[in-house]
């Protein structure tokens, strides 16, 4: 296949800079969708605000570029008005859990039929390379000059904490699980986080001294580990990769047919 | 008896008449005083078939209206002061990305948390400039419940007309306050339904290509044509763009859509009007009590005449500066510090024979309220 079938080559050259990890998720993403077989009027994409957000207008589907942080509240309107449609979100760090943590952990907990991508470079990049929620302490930014204080979420706890019914973590670096846990994530019945680390070289790395996009792609490789190996075991600051949860519980359109089932009783 | 009459709260006349006006879906979070319309329109959309769902907060809530409207539906959300602040950047991005849909802001004494259960109209100002940027807004009131069903049904259909967010600015009076309605037959009120484009499939759809008379046809998302919604500046595709004509040319479309039709959006009722020499300007709760003063007065032969607007965004200047040419004075009455009367003053030639007759600490402005400053104006003392 080609990934120009879904691309809208109009809108191109797109925005990022040269080695950022972006474009292999849309790559990723694209090929789950092609692999799926799904047709492009029934996708709609939603994004918010930021680097990651920009994603959306460069797919050929219906595709709605909303305000920071809201990205999920706008498709949980496109999503209950017309639940046959696949919904898939992609979102920064900043914009999923910093200014969208709210609108992301109910979500969650309504188990709403979306697919939730949080692209995350632990970094606000559009702005100018500001510390987010999921930079951690020690992290260096623009507005951490001396270090970042704040401690990180764990996406993949939180989610989970919140009721998400799937949840998975990958890297830029794995590029074939991208595709392989977004095709997962698209199929599930209900709420589906898949979190990607994703390298941002001119802020993130840059600032943290961790080398050209290369060589913080060979950081993923090396951080990261499949879920429970025995190298988690004697590192245990590996990070894990893999799928987290993947359970059946009432989906929220779903339910809500019953209400409506209910309230004509039946007719 | 005729089983459409009904002894309802104002609450009650707006949900009754977006069911009426073919409302499919509504999001919302509890605030007094405008929970009932969500709690009324929990029971009645399922019925209908229609979605019902409550948000976590007022900001997703205007958010998933202006979501389920991109898939064909006709929807509103309804909230209060502090709610409707929290609702300004995505009635800006409904604005900026034309969709159309109806805000109830059932308004309160602010600012803050303010006093959530007694009545104000403090909000007028913040319905017109509350989102930031340049931009034009429809806002409509009623005063009576009758009143209130025609208005929301107007509301839809301007929303679908000129494809943008309309304000509803009711009062907790209002809204709160029990009175007969008469449910109008289906056909009685005509509704507007989406211009959908008549583009093939396979064939180029321009979403942000407006046709000659100003409209810009929809195309529902799922259906044939795929495009992009932005809240940046775009082109006719809906894509970003920087370039100094798309910026000019957009803005003007946004604001000139509304504001070169300034007339034929503006709704009001007129009472006495015709040899009036003192002219009373009111709308929503307060215009009750307007129209009891001129109704008194005009027993006892005094000149009374009352506007009483619906129309309060885009402002209706002309019409106001007509109707109160030559006229000796003109008073406001309004419960604010005289949002309404700042736009009076700019409007008419005399700004200086304009008065305020308000009452700002949340209680009701009574007749006599108004016919104190009345009496100062006539000279005759309080």
């Amino acid at each position: 296949m080609s990934n120009k079938t879904y691309l809208r080559e109009r809108f191109f050259p797109h925005l990022w800079c040269p080695g950022c990890g972006h474009g292999i998720v849309l790559s990723g993403l694209l090929r789950a969708v092609e692999q799926l077989g799904l047709s492009k009027n029934e996708i709609v994409m939603v994004s918010g605000i930021g680097c990651s957000a920009r994603i959306s207008g460069y797919v050929d589907f219906h595709t709605l570029h909303t305000i920071h942080g809201r990205a999920l509240a706008f498709a949980t309107g496109v999503k209950i008005s017309l639940p046959e449609l696949k919904l898939i979100v992609p979102m920064g760090d900043g914009d999923a859990l910093a200014i969208g943590g709210n609108h992301f952990i109910h979500a969650a907990r309504r188990n709403i039929d979306i697919t939730a991508i949080v692209m995350n470079n632990r970094i606000y990049g559009m702005t100018g390379g500001q510390f987010s929620p999921l930079s951690g302490p020690g992290i260096n930014a623009s507005t951490a000059p001396y270090a970042n204080i704040d401690p990180a979420f764990d996406v993949v706890e939180l989610a989970q904490a919140a009721g998400a019914t799937f949840v998975a973590r990958t890297t830029a670096y794995h590029a074939k699980q991208i595709t392989d846990f977004i095709k997962q994530a698209i199929v599930h019945r209900g709420f589906a986080v898949v979190e990607i680390l994703t390298q941002c070289p001119t802020h993130f790395g840059r600032k943290n001294k961790e080398g050209s996009a290369v060589d913080m792609l060979k950081r993923y490789q090396e951080s990261t580990t499949p879920i429970g190996s025995k190298a988690k075991q004697e590192n245990p600051d590996l990070i894990e990769r893999g799928i987290f949860v993947q359970k059946e519980a009432p989906e929220y359109c779903d339910q809500y047919d019953l209400v409506i089932e209910r309230a004509t009783g039946g007719q | 008896m005729n089983k459409n009459i009904k002894f309802v709260q104002g609450n009650e006349a707006v949900a009754e008449a977006a069911m009426y006006a073919g409302l499919s879906f509504f999001a919302g979070y509890p605030i007094t005083p405008s929970s009932e319309i969500a709690e009324i329109l929990a029971k009645r959309l399922p019925e209908n078939r229609g979605k019902f769902i409550q948000m976590e907060d007022e900001i997703a809530s205007l958010c998933a209206i202006i979501g389920a409207s991109l898939t064909g539906h006709k929807v509103m959300t309804a909230t209060s002061g502090p709610g409707f602040s929290l609702m300004q950047e995505a009635l800006g991005y409904a604005v900026m990305t034309e969709i159309p849909c109806v805000i109830v802001n059932v308004m309160r004494g602010g600012p803050s948390t303010g006093i959530p259960t007694h009545g104000s109209q403090g909000d007028v100002n913040q319905a017109r400039w509350g989102t930031h940027g340049d931009h034009a807004i429809v806002a409509l009131t009623a005063s009576t419940h009758q009143d209130i069903f025609e208005v929301t049904v107007t509301a839809f259909n301007l929303a679908e007309t000129y494809r943008t967010p309309v304000i509803l600015l009711f009062d907790e009076v209002v809204a709160h306050m029990r009175e007969r309605l008469v449910i109008p037959e289906k056909g009685e009120l005509p509704l507007v339904e989406r211009l959908r484009t008549s583009v093939k499939e396979g064939v180029d759809y321009h979403p942000y290509l407006p046709r000659e008379d100003g409209r810009l046809p929809m195309s529902d998302f799922g259906g044939v044509h795929r495009y992009n919604v932005t809240g940046l500046y775009h082109d006719m595709w809906g894509f970003p763009s920087s370039e100094p004509r798309v910026v000019h040319g957009l803005i003007r479309h946004l604001v000139d859509k509304l504001e070169n039709r300034v007339n034929k959006l503006a709704r009001y009722k007129e009472f006495f009007m015709e040899d009036a020499q003192i002219v009373l300007i009111s709308y929503g709760s307060a215009a009750r009590s307007a129209l009891h003063v001129v109704t008194n007065r005009r027993l006892r032969g005094v000149r009374l005449g009352l506007l009483e607007l619906q129309t309060l965004w885009p402002f209706p200047s002309e019409i106001i500066r007509e109707k109160c040419a030559g006229v000796r004075a003109v008073i406001v009455v309004e419960h604010n510090m005289g949002q309404v009367m700042q736009s009076v003053k700019m409007a008419v030639e005399q700004p200086d024979s304009v008065f305020l007759a308000n009452r700002i600490d949340g209680t009701f402005i009574t007749p006599t309220d108004i016919q104190n400053i009345l009496r100062l104006i006539q000279g005759k003392g309080v």
